[in-house]
């Protein structure tokens, strides 16, 4: 389990990470989402005894961060932001390195590089220098460090970020294959991933935890969850009758489409469907929408900000 | 304990494969074993003496040194800031003084393979003449003690920014004045107000007097504890600075 109390971190007048307390049972895949500058790295670098908070502290499996420094670090598994890597190094040397610093010797410590290098499936470039590895392989190397000690604990910081679409579902697949009896803290901007990949997601903006919840919760406080969104011939038309309905509330044209969202009262999508055939619109296309991310993810982050300007 | 040894030799390991990775230790062992041979034969006039011993090459480890240990040591905190592997070393189950001490002991290691590999002209010495050997390995051990002493101020001061030209010419003009704290050149500014004994423990602090009597064979014990304190007290500064500086 990983105890967050009061976790601040400052730098100078500036507060990164501002009071931040949460706990993690292992099981969960702990999305951290937040504009860039929020402080997720920052307190990534904290959790991962890196930078001593300011205020505050935090232990993984009962060994404090500050004070027992060593062992929570030996629980950790961390790609740090943007993956550095000895850059010089081949491949298999340097998850060698790895290996030794993490206390594994002899045929221990061949065993756990053979295994991380089969799970990265990184055997193709094991002799060759990571400076002259591509992108998807270096963040790979990355990721095969990180797992190297199988730890209970892994905190990786985007790490999924300037992959193509296929390398980003094989880490995704990765992690989740590695979710089931640990705790995985990732950090990320692209909301998409959290729905796909997370069981919890923190919001986190000016250092602040703004929402704490599921991705299918922080979905439903999308204003988009369970709008109903159709095409057809007249917009204007549909979308005037459409306000009229008790279910709606606000009703908008966007992109060829007219989006009906919830009153709160009855099933909107059975009174859009009967008004529809009632009237005869030639729909050629209509849809329940599921919350958008985006949408919450500026709703939260916004709100705050109107509270600050308060 | 035994652990941390053990996890100083990984980090020593790891850093030396480093260095025969890049051509940076071929480059720096050419250009040492060239400058040291024609600075030997030609500035020294190591023939023309007819004096079989090896005060003319000894005599300019220092000057050597100057320019050659902090293009060593310049990379060795500079660099894992820049590219950000600092983040990676000290996430692992490794201490930062563990990590002082074992990219230290790796450069200080290397320079003293690139001294190693001035034997040849031991060797001719011994075919010229009969010199004291016993002289020629403390002037060995002595200018490898004063490497250690350039490279622990210059893996400090690498350790101040992430700009490794900054951290070289820093480190020049540091030991540059440590080589010289002996010299009038130094003490002149110091004399007109300060106390005659503080003038004197800035003397003191001079490299070359140390290394000077040690090149000459007396092993004075105070010369040795002087160039230990010298590398424990920037070996301490540097994990201090580390641990200020990881947080910016």
């Amino acid at each position: 389990m990983i105890e967050a109390k009061k976790l601040t971190r400052r730098y100078g007048d500036f507060t990164a990470v501002d009071r931040l307390s949460f706990t993690v049972e292992p099981g969960t895949v702990l999305g951290f989402l937040g504009p860039n500058g929020a402080g997720k790295s920052t307190t990534m670098k904290m959790l991962t005894g890196f930078l001593p908070p300011t205020s505050g502290t935090a232990t993984i499996h009962g060994h404090d961060i500050v004070s027992d420094s060593l062992a929570a670090r030996r629980l950790i598994g961390y790609l740090p932001e943007g993956a550095p890597l000895y850059g010089e190094l081949p491949v298999q040397r340097f998850l060698e390195f790895v290996a030794g610093a993490r206390g594994y010797r002899g045929s221990e410590a061949k065993t756990r590089v053979e295994r991380a290098i089969d799970r990265l499936q990184l055997d193709e470039v094991r002799p060759q220098t990571i400076e002259t590895l591509s992108k998807g392989f270096k963040r790979r190397v990355g990721l095969a460090q990180a797992i190297l000690s199988d730890p209970p604990v892994l905190v990786l910081d985007e790490p999924t970020d300037g992959l193509d679409p296929n390398q980003k579902q094989q880490v995704r697949r990765l992690i989740r294959e590695m979710a089931e009896d640990k705790i995985i803290i990732i950090s990320t901007h692209i909301l998409e991933e959290v729905d796909a990949l997370c069981s919890r997601a923190m919001i986190i903006a000016r250092g602040r935890l703004l929402a704490d919840d599921t991705p299918a919760s922080l979905l439903a406080r999308s204003r988009y969850a369970r709008a109903v969104s159709l095409a057809c011939e007249d917009l204007q038309a549909a979308a005037s009758a459409l306000s009229e309905l008790p279910e709606a509330g606000e009703v908008e044209i966007r992109r060829g489409l007219v989006t009906a969202f919830p009153s709160g009262q009855g099933d909107l999508f059975q009174a859009v469907t009967q008004l529809a055939k009632a009237r005869g619109w030639r729909v050629t296309r209509m849809q329940l929408e599921a919350g958008r991310f985006d949408d919450v993810f500026r709703r939260i982050t916004r709100e705050e900000d109107q509270e600050k300007a308060a | 304990m035994i652990s941390h040894f053990a996890n100083l030799g990984v980090i020593l390991r790891r850093e030396l494969a480093s260095y025969f990775a890049t051509p940076v230790a071929y480059v720096f062992i050419v250009i040492f074993l060239l400058m040291a041979g024609s600075f030997t034969f030609y500035l020294g006039n190591f023939y023309e003496r007819e004096i079989a011993d090896l005060q003319p090459f000894f005599q300019f480890h220092p000057w050597l040194y100057l320019f050659l240990v902090p293009a060593v040591g310049m990379r060795l905190w500079a660099e894992e800031r820049k590219y950000g592997t600092i983040e990676l070393l000290l996430t692992l189950p490794v201490t930062t003084g563990e990590a002082v001490l074992a990219k230290f002991l790796a450069a200080w290691l290397f320079i003293g393979l690139a001294l190693v590999l001035t034997f040849p002209i031991w060797i001719t010495v011994n075919m010229l003449g009969d010199p004291d050997n016993g002289v020629i390995v403390t002037g060995y051990i002595g200018s490898w003690l004063m490497a250690g002493s350039f490279l622990a101020i210059s893996a400090c001061l690498s350790a101040v920014t992430r700009n490794q030209v900054v951290a070289f010419i820093i480190a020049v003009v540091v030991c540059f004045g440590f080589l010289l704290s002996g010299l009038p050149l130094v003490l002149d500014i110091f004399r007109g107000w300060l106390a005659q004994p503080v003038v004197d423990a800035i003397a003191n602090l001079s490299f070359l007097g140390h290394f000077n009597s040690i090149s000459r064979g007396v092993v004075d014990l105070r010369d040795l504890v002087y160039f230990a304190l010298v590398i424990g007290f920037w070996l301490a500064a540097n994990r201090i600075v580390i641990e200020i500086k990881k947080a910016q």
